[in-house]
């Protein structure tokens, strides 16, 4: 009998913890399939983040830190340095990244740290139970923005993937979507290139992606997939927002 | 000898902190025990500056000290604050190109160094700090010259070595102001 | 290479170098600027990692990083700063792993000024970030022995998966001294550090977790047992502590760091007036050297604790003499060094100073 699909050996046989519906599990078999494919099982150092992504690193087979609220690209940075050869990537959502960990992130891509983050962004804070982050979209409900997010006084969705494409040590920037198959597949290139161009030593790569959050949104799956689709493309577009083609730039 | 404490102030550029360095080092290559230390605020540049050197043969311990064997001030700002700060017997030396008013002290020998002056006179007004560690030498004998110039050559370095000539003569002009002034201190 | 006189941040950094350091990462502030200044020279020189970082927020989670990684990391900052840097101390105790933190403490609390003090005596001992948790204080008292401290600090930190601090302030920072590098330190029997998260190519067969987070009580409370375990050894064999002139005082003081040195003047003009004064000088902070206290002859009339701060060693001073001696304290702070002759004072006014 001919295997036409299996499990990826860059994720643990631990059942993940998310939510049904919830787009992490497959931002999380990307990863896997990609580390699998790159053969970097067995010198990848993974960060795993405080959010929902908290245990990552009990999904991805191969060594694993866990790191404070916001501080991934820091620690990253530490592990980097000290052995340069290794894969290392983090993995955060959008409260730890793009909120108390942003100056981490904008100065790990500013020294060129030659790592990858993947980068998901889903409007909310999930793992604290729906609050208010700095990706909600304009007018969206949560639990602290309940008449829906009002700009004048919570500010503006924040563009981390075009940010980040302004600085001069960012080597490959993309956003992308899981929001149907097509997309998914987009994605993973996205991601495999990303760690490919670490493996070149290019310096800091970032993967946006925009996933769903089914539960906190108050939505069923598929049409939570659906409003990632209308709403969330519409503010973050998705593309390629920096790719610097050769170790030179 | 006893624990010699020595008090360096000045305006920042009088090279109040190279005069202290000088004498930590040279009791270093004398294999005597030193320690220096200076107050250090925000400002690089101006203000005033001063520095606390300790000498000694045996092991010092405590680095702060309330009053100085020797005192060596380059400005009235300077003078004002450590004037009383003195032991009895003790050594004050100060810079008479810029303190002109009569400088009195009961418990030290009060020596004043027309330092800016005799520096200008060498065509380098940046060594008035060395005019000064000149005197003091001659006065106090701590360190022979042989020694100081040692230190000094170490101190300035392969970059300022063009500087060591004038900073010697500085040195020379400082022990013969002394000298032709016929004071001692024992 | 024989005696040189040298600056105690330089030699802080030349020190780290001989213990093995191999990678560094810090953010400027005063009075500890020329430890990271030297080491970006020295470090990048010989091969090794030296980042300035965006803060000691990062800073110290790039410790975490590299010493889960398996090196021999190192941070350096002063007062705010290691406020600053208390979260990543406490998942890198929780998750034990090896580093050596230069504190080089200041006038606080807020900004306060950067005059020396030891206003953080709370901060080292106690563990400024949440949850139980422990560092291996040293509280050296000269450039020398620092350097001492410096060299070895690796060593234990690794013995014991666990992060060493040494604490001085401003003026050990700052003055000069002539000092001796090769003096020989203890040298510890260290295992692999077959849990280091290098990639599962260095340790096949099993994948590597750097970690703190234990959901569940009883998981967490099984992780804490063990790190009390340690705990409990490192107070086992890890007290460090001078006595000074303590066969027969008529006070005994408890003073460390600089202050001790300050003492140590005072001691011998106290002398001069008749009166004998004993020092214990804890060169560990943490673990204390609690067993000391025992050792003061019941003849002694009382113990002066000094430090450079409102009195937090006081606490441990008072926990260690269980009541046996009345207690005075003398402090100065706020970036004030107090000269021997106040402490002479304070001795002969030992009434005056008493605390309850």
């Amino acid at each position: 009998m001919k295997v036409k699909y299996k499990k990826t050996k860059g994720l643990t046989d631990k059942p993940l913890s998310y939510c049904p519906g919830c787009t992490h599990g497959i931002a999380h078999k990307l990863v896997g399939e990609t580390l699998e494919e790159l053969d970097m099982l067995d010198d990848a150092i993974g960060i795993a983040s405080v959010g929902c992504s908290v245990f990552a690193y009990q999904f991805f087979n191969c060594d694993m830190q866990q790191a404070p609220h916001g501080r991934a690209c820091a620690e990253a940075t530490g592990i980097k340095r000290v052995l340069p050869d290794n894969t290392v990537f983090t993995y955060q959502g959008d409260g730890d990244l793009a909120s108390i960990g942003i100056a981490e992130t904008i100065h790990a891509a500013n020294r060129g740290e030659n790592i990858t983050v993947i980068f998901i962004n889903n409007a909310i804070y999930g793992m604290t139970g729906g609050q208010m982050a700095p990706t909600t979209l304009i007018g969206q409900k949560t639990t602290t923005s309940q008449s829906g997010r009002d700009a004048k006084s919570q500010g503006y969705p924040i563009h981390i993937s075009e940010m980040l494409s302004t600085i001069e040590g960012s080597a490959y920037i993309e956003r992308v979507s899981l929001h149907d198959p097509k997309h998914v597949i987009k994605a993973k290139k996205a991601i495999k290139k990303a760690f490919t161009y670490q493996k070149e030593k290019r310096g800091f790569t970032l993967i946006e992606v925009l996933s769903s959050c089914p539960v906190n949104w108050g939505m069923k799956p598929i049409d939570a997939l659906k409003w990632v689709e209308e709403n969330m493309v519409e503010q973050y577009p998705l593309g390629v927002y920096k790719d610097k083609e050769a170790n030179n730039g | 000898m006893a624990e010699k404490t020595i008090k360096v102030a000045g305006f920042g550029g009088q090279g109040v902190m190279m005069f202290g360095k000088l004498l930590a080092y040279a009791a270093t290559k004398e294999d005597r025990y030193s320690l220096w230390f200076p107050s250090y605020g925000p400002e690089t540049r101006g203000g005033t500056a001063n520095c606390a050197v300790i000498v000694s043969d045996e092991v010092i311990n405590s680095p702060v000290f309330r009053n100085a064997s020797h005192t060596v001030v380059f400005n009235l700002p300077s003078l004002e604050k450590f004037n009383d700060r003195v032991e009895d017997d003790s050594l004050l030396l100060y810079n008479a190109s810029l303190i002109e008013k009569e400088v009195k002290n009961d418990k030290a020998l009060v020596v004043g160094v027309p330092c800016n002056k005799i520096a200008n006179d060498l065509g380098n007004p940046k060594v008035l700090n060395m005019v000064m560690l000149g005197a003091y030498l001659a006065l106090t004998k701590l360190f022979s010259a042989d020694v100081i110039e040692t230190v000094l050559k170490e101190y300035l370095g392969d970059s300022k070595a063009g500087m060591l000539d004038v900073n010697k003569q500085a040195i020379k002009a400082g022990m013969d102001f002394i000298e032709d002034a016929g004071i001692s201190y024992a | 290479m024989g005696k040189i006189l040298m600056k105690g941040n330089e030699a802080i950094a030349l020190a780290a170098i001989k213990g093995g350091v191999d990678a560094f990462y810090g953010y400027p502030i005063t009075p500890q600027n020329e430890v990271p200044e030297y080491l970006s020279k020295h470090m990048i020189e010989n091969g090794k990692v030296f980042v300035q970082a965006e803060s000691e927020v990062a800073s110290i989670n790039m410790v975490y990083g590299a010493a889960g990684a398996g090196v021999r990391v190192m941070t350096s900052s002063s007062s705010p700063g290691i406020a600053l840097m208390q979260e990543g101390i406490s998942y890198i105790a929780g998750a034990e792993l090896p580093c050596v933190i230069v504190s080089v403490m200041r006038g606080g609390p807020g900004l306060g000024n950067i005059q020396p003090a030891q206003g953080d005596y709370y901060q080292a001992t106690r563990g400024g970030g949440n949850g139980d948790y422990n560092l291996i204080v040293y509280a050296p008292e000269s450039i020398q022995e620092t350097i001492d401290v410096m060299k070895s600090a690796f060593d234990t930190a690794d013995y014991y998966r666990n992060p060493v601090m040494v604490l001085v302030d401003g003026l050990i920072g700052q003055m000069m001294e002539a000092v001796d590098f090769d003096r020989p330190v203890e040298k510890r029997d260290l295992s692999l550090k077959d849990w280091a998260t290098n990639g599962k190519k260095n340790h096949p067969g099993k994948r590597n977790i750097a970690n703190s987070l234990h959901l569940g009580a009883e998981i967490l409370e099984d992780h804490n047992k063990n790190l009390k375990k340690k705990y409990d050894r490192i107070k086992e064999n890890e007290v460090k502590y001078e006595m000074i002139n303590m066969d027969n005082p008529d006070y005994t003081i408890v003073a460390y760091g600089t202050m001790a040195r300050v003492c140590r003047s005072a001691i011998k003009q106290l002398k001069k007036k008749g009166i004998e004064v004993g020092m214990i000088r804890p060169i560990a902070l943490w673990p204390y050297p609690k067993k000391a206290f025992d050792e003061i002859p019941s003849t002694c009339k009382g113990i002066m604790c000094v430090e450079m701060s409102m009195g937090q060693m006081l606490d441990d001073v008072q926990i260690s003499n269980r009541g046996r001696f009345d207690v005075a304290f003398y402090g100065r702070y706020a970036g004030v060094v107090p000269e021997p002759e106040e402490i002479v004072d304070a001795i002969e006014n030992f009434e005056e100073w008493r605390v309850e």
